[in-house]
């Protein structure tokens, strides 16, 4: 068990690794010549006006609402599914019962306009 | 010595690695360490290197369905495109825009590569071939590709560019939100194999899931190709709006591992549908030869792979709202509804029915659903466009 997860850390720390190698690469072979105009904020030849990070209003943000909710009730899923076939008839639908709840509250956003482009 | 196939071959090749460095005389724990690695280092370099041959395949057969030649100048049939495309990335100057967070943008190409090629940990290539089989293998793919939206997001964030940061929101949201019918869509086949570890699925499917569960391969196929972020979701990159998305500021090799970490995610979910849905490495004569199941594998993933690039250079660009509104007015309800339709169907078949029945049953039930939805959805566009008429004829007779 623990062995797998060694196996997991060791080839996420290589996955980091790989891309590392042609940046730095680049950084030994790439030429160097800073320019005040090159280093410019990008923005199709226009000036930048104002700070970059500024509030803007995100007309989709009521969506990452609605999916906390759902990503956290789907990880309940997971095991129901696993066991699934050991459950008997009734915890089947006790599961379905669940789901159902779960797009009740897809309903209900929906009919709350929560999932239209406000 | 005892007879070997081919299969083992690569598990003789692991014990081999694992006692000529036990002679050295390293210790036991050093010597898996090692062996690990190596076996990682194999692995990784196959989820890195395929990308140099499909961006080829890629451009060659986008060309093609666009009625021109694509690349055909370097090498013979311009296969050595991809290798000059990487060492003029490589040469090229890279620039840091003034006022970037620079740990963070540096980071964020890095993170992107590495979600994508951690996923490869859990793909079975063969019975005996695969990273590590570890017992929550779908959960963990799911968990580790998401970490990719978290690198866009610091890529954006960081570039102190305001197109750079509505790409990034863009992706949030789209990412986001997309997450929810993939996983759903993933849960019918755990459902099925009783199990979330690859290699159990895989096993499960004397009947391709495919024929059990259509509708959840469809909604896993849609979903993932917006989790990727190519044609017809393209909008976190929409040239033509915000110039390039999230990595507008990139320049050189760092945009390239961006463009090597989309290549990657794109091969990569054309594997996990085929290992999930079409049966991974289960093919003929796969139980006499384990290594042959790798080439099943792969030819699988292509076929997958060809079917996301046939969608990408036909289909145009969605729109933003409704992007969000086919996420959550179809796909989620849809996905939901597959997965409960799953659940009592397969219950309501008695134990006693083989596969290939329960698959067919499971089939019917799942073309029903398809049916239901696809009238539904008739309908729901038939009064959208009613609307619209009522719209357009009342402002006609205003103006």
């Amino acid at each position: 068990m623990a062995h797998e997860w060694l196996f997991v850390g060791l080839f996420l720390i290589i996955g980091i690794g790989f891309p590392v190698i042609p940046l730095v690469l680049s950084r030994i072979v790439a030429p160097r010549k800073p320019h005040a105009l090159k280093h410019q904020t990008y923005e199709c030849g226009m000036e930048t006006v104002g700070d970059t990070w500024v509030q803007f209003k995100a007309q989709y943000y009521i969506f990452s609402l609605v999916f906390v909710i759902f990503d956290v009730e789907i990880v309940f899923l997971f095991p129901w599914a696993v066991a699934y076939r050991q459950l008997p008839f009734f915890a089947v639908l006790e599961g379905v019962l669940f789901i159902l709840i779960l797009a009740g509250g897809l309903v209900y956003a929906w009919r709350k306009g929560a999932l239209d482009w406000v | 010595m005892p007879e070997m196939n081919i299969g083992d071959f690569l598990v003789y090749l692991y014990d081999l690695l694992g006692w000529l460095l036990g002679v050295i005389g390293l210790h036991s724990s050093a010597v898996s360490l090692l062996q690990k690695l190596v076996a990682g280092f194999v692995l990784a370099n196959f989820a890195m290197l395929t990308p140099i041959f499909t961006i080829w395949l890629e451009r060659k057969v986008a060309a093609r369905f666009q009625d021109r030649l694509g690349p055909n100048r370097v090498g013979p049939f311009g296969l050595f495109q991809s290798f000059a495309d990487i060492v003029k990335l490589v040469i090229k100057e890279d620039i840091t825009p003034v006022g970037a967070d620079k740990v963070i943008f540096n980071i964020g190409p890095v993170l992107a590569v590495m979600s994508v090629v951690g996923i490869w940990a859990v793909i079975p290539f063969a019975s005996t071939m695969v990273g590590t089989d570890i017992n929550v293998g779908i959960l963990y793919s799911v968990a580790v590709g998401a970490i990719g939206t978290l690198a866009i997001m610091m890529g954006g964030w960081a570039s102190n560019n305001k197109y750079a940061l509505l790409g990034a929101f863009r992706t949030v949201s789209q990412l986001v939100s997309y997450e929810v019918p993939m996983i759903v869509a993933l849960l019918v086949p755990t459902l099925l194999a009783g199990s979330m570890r690859m290699n159990d699925i895989v096993a499960e499917q004397q009947v391709w899931f495919i024929v059990a569960a259509p509708l959840a391969m469809m909604v896993f196929l849609v979903s993932s190709i917006a989790e990727v972020g190519r044609a017809p979701f393209d909008l976190l990159e929409a040239e033509s709006e915000i110039v390039a998305g999230f990595h507008v500021e990139y320049t050189g090799m760092k945009f390239g591992v961006w463009m090597l970490a989309e290549f990657v995610h794109a091969f990569t979910i054309s594997a996990l549908a085929a290992v999930v849905f079409l049966g991974g490495w289960r093919g003929p004569l796969v139980d006499q030869y384990p290594l042959l199941g790798a080439i099943y594998f792969l030819t699988k993933t292509y076929v997958v792979y060809m079917v996301l690039l046939w969608i990408r250079v036909t289909l145009p660009r969605v729109r933003i709202d409704h992007m969000n509104a086919l996420n959550w007015k179809f796909l989620v309800p849809l996905s939901l509804a597959v997965l409960v339709v799953t659940a009592l169907v397969g219950k309501a078949v008695p134990a006693d029915v083989s596969a290939g029945g329960r698959a067919l049953v499971l089939f019917l039930s799942n073309v029903a659903l398809a049916v239901v939805s696809i009238s539904l959805l008739a309908g729901f566009s038939r009064k959208l466009q009613a609307v619209e008429q009522v719209s357009i004829d009342s402002s006609g007779a205003g103006g």
